[in-house]
């Protein structure tokens, strides 16, 4: 079992959270003029890397609140945790 | 006879307690301390086992968790534990144990027949032949089964009680060995907070084996005093008789607690085991080696033993093994038990495949009288069901020489080397690496904030395993920040040691498989032939070797004999061992009792149960529940004589013509407030939402971003901010959940809060024709008037009393109302309503009937009639997708494949016969006039069915491709007897398909 660590709460045994796959996955705007295929690659395809891998969680059991981690996926480490007020993949709706 | 093998002195057990206890149904006498080994063999007893293939004697093989042979059942009845190892069951008063997998006792036991044809049935023996022909596999299955196996499962519930706790620490030190003990002193002499965890009752680990000495007295004086300090220190914990069997991932460490099987059955109390999981920021992994036998003819017999456990057995349990004892070893450890036995007055013959050694230990054996003969092996033991005598061959440059006279004796020391116990190092991530010097492997680089010490870490020698205890602790306590103290001195006699020999199996490689059986596994029963029968057979792969021959998948897990038999495997593929490798050391280290790892967490405490604010009520009105998601709703209320379809066909009548009350509670409510609540309804919902009034209500279908519906519900809107939510009961979670995420994640920017409401509400449907009559004479200060409080709104106004929520909407197509108050009162209001009804025969109602209802006018459940593939177009509800906004979803409808033709569309069925009730899951197949026993393909199946009462006759909805565009056509419908039904496609509306009720005058 992982320990994550939520921003906002601390380390966390993994139980307390869900992952919920790859971040930086904008929902594209417009989607109405997007192709089959676009729509897609936005629907359907991720990455699944070896090594460093940019992901969402949510600390379900505690604050609900999302989040983003960076995890190596060979080593299951932690490299670092970041909110979404100061991450990079932000609000761009 | 009584305890015909205790020595007079020493040992740490108590002579004053001598305890009885029962083995095969004789009655022995052992003492207060001793575990249930070391008590058959002071009374002599040595045979205790039949092995698990070829039924062969077996004796007590070591004296700790490694042992593959002395596995009996323990107790009968409740309280019985199978595979039991004998060498670990500490010794209580009247215990109670048996032999395993001998019928009808172990001196006569009928499979001992394999033994004579143990030469027919090899490694992959079952597999060749049993093969042929192959429907007979079942019959071969079962007695192939019953002739091989250890215990026996218990048949009664496990009458004992687990415990389960979480536990956090810097430094998790585990063995309670030298090495351990040096470790958690340092570590907490810094202030850290250490656990230390030991499988013992008590503390010392291989110390309590021997005689060695510490600063110049007895080690068990130093046990005490930093036993005594780490007690006194408040961040330390001990855990004692306590297993880690599991390194898992960042730092967790499971442990099993074993809190009374010490204690006679009568004196239990309290929970049996207690499951820790650790979380530690630093590890030390102090487990100490296991020592491994050589492989050599016959080398299963009773009275075989690995030399350090006689060691244990006389220093620890004051028991002399054998009186005329050979040992055979090929380092100078492996003398440390022929000095035990010497100095206790047995006889001894060391037999040692090396020109000579000089080292402290073969010096000291020298000097005591004890006949060395170097450049000698044991190619054999001999005796029926104890060794007699062992069978001597000169052995010089690797090669076998001439025969030698053989010895009599009567046990046998063997001592091959050491094995550092690597499971839990290898479980946290890290490889073993071969150290061609020890001739043995140890831990590798850390894949985890841990470290190996002592015997684990090929540390061998005492004072080394000290230094290297402490020296660990230290990096660890500097390295989370904890002020280091001076080194303590811990001063060990030297030892010299001349080097190890490598031998791993003797024997002539001509002749194995042909003499003496030289056995690797013994708990698998898998010999050094079977071993090199694999290689010739093509399996290279270590991996590959285990699963063809078995070797290591025993109860043990080859603790004992795995790197032996990857040894004899490389030389059968003429490789180097660390070529060959190791197999995958796999938790649990030792096996976990299922009690354990459930816990608390059986039958009702299982999950959490949900019970409404009028739970109560409905159990005194005698209704029968149905589990939906984790709540107990009201299945139906049968009247005396009543069965399900009797009270469901008058409830139902009841609301049709009358007035029913159903308690609603369970559907999730969430609370939805913001500026900028109404964007994020268009957003969830497929449906527009800006328009939408206050005081107005409004249906809406939620789908996910494939476009599939996953909720359904209506949304009220409160005021001009202010929205409630309904979901469906089961998805009251999952929704709120995808709402969060979609504002976090992706519109951090809108003003919108929500908050779960479910169970601060009890919702109470009043249903019917005359529900309207009913809640005026309770609510006073509503007007109900249809132009005043019209279909699909809300007001809000005080039913018996209580301030409530009222909204007229309804899921059964009758005039309806739902009447939400705070849930503390919702009982008393409930009364109030059904004693306001009584005089138009309110009846309450369950979810059986609101399904009925609901059927009746085609409204669907989702995740009964929607299974996730299912679209609002295939629900013929493409109406409610607004044309003018994007929603989530709403991109995936235009799908090639969603948008396609061929689709499962939802239609009723109504079958021929009125009076069959088609089966809810009964594939729907093209109606042919050819017999249907042919293969027709599947057009769908039917999602909801039941028997109407106010249309006398059965009712279906069923998803059938192309269906919406199939009205009137004849379908088949499988039944559960194999027959078919013939239907007809219908509109899924079979009642008042205008709606003219709901919205009656």
């Amino acid at each position: 079992m992982l320990l994550v660590t939520c921003p906002y709460c601390g380390p966390r045994a993994e139980s307390e959270f869900n992952c919920g796959g790859e971040a930086d996955i904008a929902r594209p705007l417009a989607t109405e003029t997007l192709s089959d295929r676009e729509w897609g690659d936005y629907l359907f395809m991720r990455h699944n890397p070896r090594g460093l891998h940019r992901e969402q969680w949510v600390h379900t059991h505690g604050c609900r609140r999302w989040f983003i981690a960076e995890r190596d996926t060979v080593t299951y480490e932690f490299r670092a945790f970041e909110t979404f007020a100061t991450s990079k993949s932000g609000s761009q709706s | 006879m009584s305890q015909s093998h205790r020595l007079p002195k020493g040992g740490r057990i108590d002579r004053a307690l001598p305890l009885t206890f029962e083995f095969n149904g004789v009655r022995y006498q052992g003492f207060q301390g001793d575990t249930l080994a070391s008590a058959l063999l002071a009374n002599g007893v040595h045979f205790v086992a039949r092995s698990w293939k070829y039924h062969r004697p077996r004796g007590i093989l070591t004296a700790g968790v490694e042992e593959p042979n002395a596995i009996v059942q323990l107790e009968t009845g409740a309280h019985t534990v199978p595979n039991a190892r004998a060498t670990e069951v500490e010794l209580y008063a009247g215990l109670s144990a048996s032999s395993v997998n001998a019928k009808p006792n172990i001196e006569h036991d009928r499979m001992a027949i394999n033994q004579k044809i143990a030469r027919f049935i090899p490694a992959g023996f079952y597999y060749k032949t049993f093969m042929w022909p192959k429907k007979w596999w079942p019959k071969y299955e079962h007695w192939i089964r019953r002739a091989a196996g250890l215990g026996t499962s218990p048949e009664h519930r496990d009458p004992d009680r687990y415990d389960k706790t979480y536990a956090h620490c810097d430094i998790l030190v585990v063995g309670g060995g030298p090495a351990g003990l040096a470790a958690a002193w340092v570590a907490a002499q810094s202030g850290a907070r250490v656990m230390l965890v030991d499988d013992q009752p008590e503390l010392g680990g291989s110390l309590l084996s021997g005689a060695a000495t510490i600063d110049k007295l007895p080690a068990r004086q130093w046990i005490e005093r930093i036993e005594a300090e780490l007690r006194h220190m408040p961040e330390v914990t001990i855990l004692s008789r306590s297993t880690v069997f599991g390194y898992q991932d960042h730092n967790l460490l499971t442990v099993c607690q074993r809190l009374s099987d010490h204690r006679a059955l009568a004196n239990r109390a309290g929970a049996r085991e207690r499951l820790w999981k650790v979380r530690a920021k630093r590890v030390i992994l102090a487990t100490g080696a296991h020592e491994r036998p050589i492989v050599f003819g016959n080398n299963d017999l009773p009275g075989v033993m690995l030399a350090s456990a006689i060691s244990t057995y006389i220093h620890r349990y004051a028991v002399l093994p054998g009186r005329r004892a050979v040992i055979f070893t090929n380092h100078d450890d492996g003398y440390q038990a022929a000095i035990d036995l010497k100095n206790s007055g047995a006889q001894v013959t060391v037999v040692d495949p090396r020109q000579a050694s000089h080292g402290t230990l073969p010096n000291t054996a020298a000097r005591l009288g004890i006949t060395i003969m170097n450049q000698t092996v044991v190619l054999e033991a001999s005796g029926r069901r104890h060794i007699k005598s062992v069978t001597l061959r000169s052995y010089t440059q690797g090669r076998l020489g001439a025969p030698l006279p053989s010895l009599a004796c009567d046990l046998l020391g063997v001592s091959g080397g050491w094995n550092p116990v690597l499971h839990l190092f290898a479980q946290s991530g890290g490889r073993a690496q071969w150290h061609e010097a020890r001739a043995c492997f140890v831990p590798g680089a850390s894949r985890q904030a841990e470290c190996s010490v002592g015997a684990a870490n090929g540390e061998f020698a005492l004072g080394g395993a000290l230094q290297d205890g402490m020296r660990a602790a230290y990096a660890a306590s500097g390295a989370l920040g904890f002020k280091i103290q001076p080194v303590p001195s811990w001063s060990c006699p030297v030892i010299a040691e001349d080097a190890l020999l490598p031998l791993w199996l003797v024997g002539e490689r001509a002749q194995i498989g042909h003499g003496a059986k030289q056995f690797v596994d013994y708990q698998n029963d898998v010999s050094a032939a079977d071993i090199r029968l694999a290689a010739r057979e093509g399996y290279h792969s270590v991996e590959h070797v285990k699963r063809y021959t078995a070797m290591g998948f025993g109860t043990d897990q080859g603790k004992l004999g795995n790197i032996n038999g990857m040894a004899i495997l490389a030389e059968a593929l003429g490789q180097s061992i660390p070529a060959t490798g190791t197999t995958t050391f796999r938790p649990n280290y030792t096996p976990v009792t299922f009690g354990t790892l459930a816990g608390t967490e059986l039958g009702e405490f299982l999950d959490p149960i949900r019970k409404t604010s009028l739970h109560e009520w409905h159990v005194e009105q005698g209704a029968l529940f149905e589990d939906v998601g984790n709540w107990k709703r009201p299945w139906y209320f049968p009247r005396k004589g009543e069965d399900l379809h009797a009270a469901v066909k008058r409830e139902c009548l009841a609301v049709r013509q009358g007035v029913g009350l159903l308690d609603a509670s369970t559907l999730g409510k969430i609370d939805i407030q913001g500026p900028d609540a109404a964007t994020l309804l268009n957003w969830i919902y497929t449906n527009p939402w800006s328009k939408l009034e206050v005081g107005k209500c409004r249906y809406g279908l939620m789908l996910d971003e494939n476009g599939m519906v996953f909720d359904d519900g209506v949304t009220v809107r409160l005021a001009e901010q202010r929205y409630l939510m309904h979901t469906t009961t089961g998805g009251a979670a999952r929704v709120l959940s995808w709402l969060e995420r979609w504002l976090q994640t992706e519109w951090p920017d809108l003003k919108v809060r929500l908050a779960s409401v479910t169970d601060q509400w009890a919702t109470l449907a009043l249903v019917g024709p005359h529900s309207r009559k009913v809640l005026q004479k309770v609510c006073p200060d509503i007007d109900f008037t249809n132009a005043a409080f019209p279909f699909m709104s809300y007001r809000p106004g005080t039913v018996a009393g209580v301030a409530a929520r009222v909204m007229r909407i309804s899921f059964s197509g009758e005039l309806a109302y739902e009447v939400n108050v705070p849930a503390n009162l919702g009982r008393m209001v409930w009364e109030a309503v059904m004693a306001a009804g009584e005089e138009y025969g309110i009846t309450p109602y369950g979810t059986e009937t609101m399904h009925v209802l609901r059927a009746e006018k085609g409204y669907i459940i989702v995740g009964q009639d929607t299974d996730g593939s299912i679209t609002p177009y295939d629900l013929n509800m493409g109406g409610l997708v607004a044309k003018t906004k994007d929603c989530l979803g709403k991109r995936s409808l235009a799908r090639s494949d969603t948008a396609g033709e061929g689709r499962k569309q939802l239609v009723g069925l109504l079958s021929d016969d009125a009076m069959v009730v088609l089966p809810e899951g009964g594939q729907v197949v093209a109606q042919t006039t050819s017999p249907l026993d042919t293969i027709v393909p599947m057009l769908g199946h039917v999602t909801s069915s039941y028997y109407s009462p106010i249309l006398n006759r059965s009712i279906a909805l069923a998803l059938i491709k192309g269906g919406l565009g199939k009205m009137g056509e004849s379908v088949a419908v499988t039944l559960e007897s194999g027959a078919y039904a013939s239907a007809k496609i219908h509109s899924t509306v079979f009642y008042d398909p205008e709606g003219a009720r709901q919205h009656v005058e």
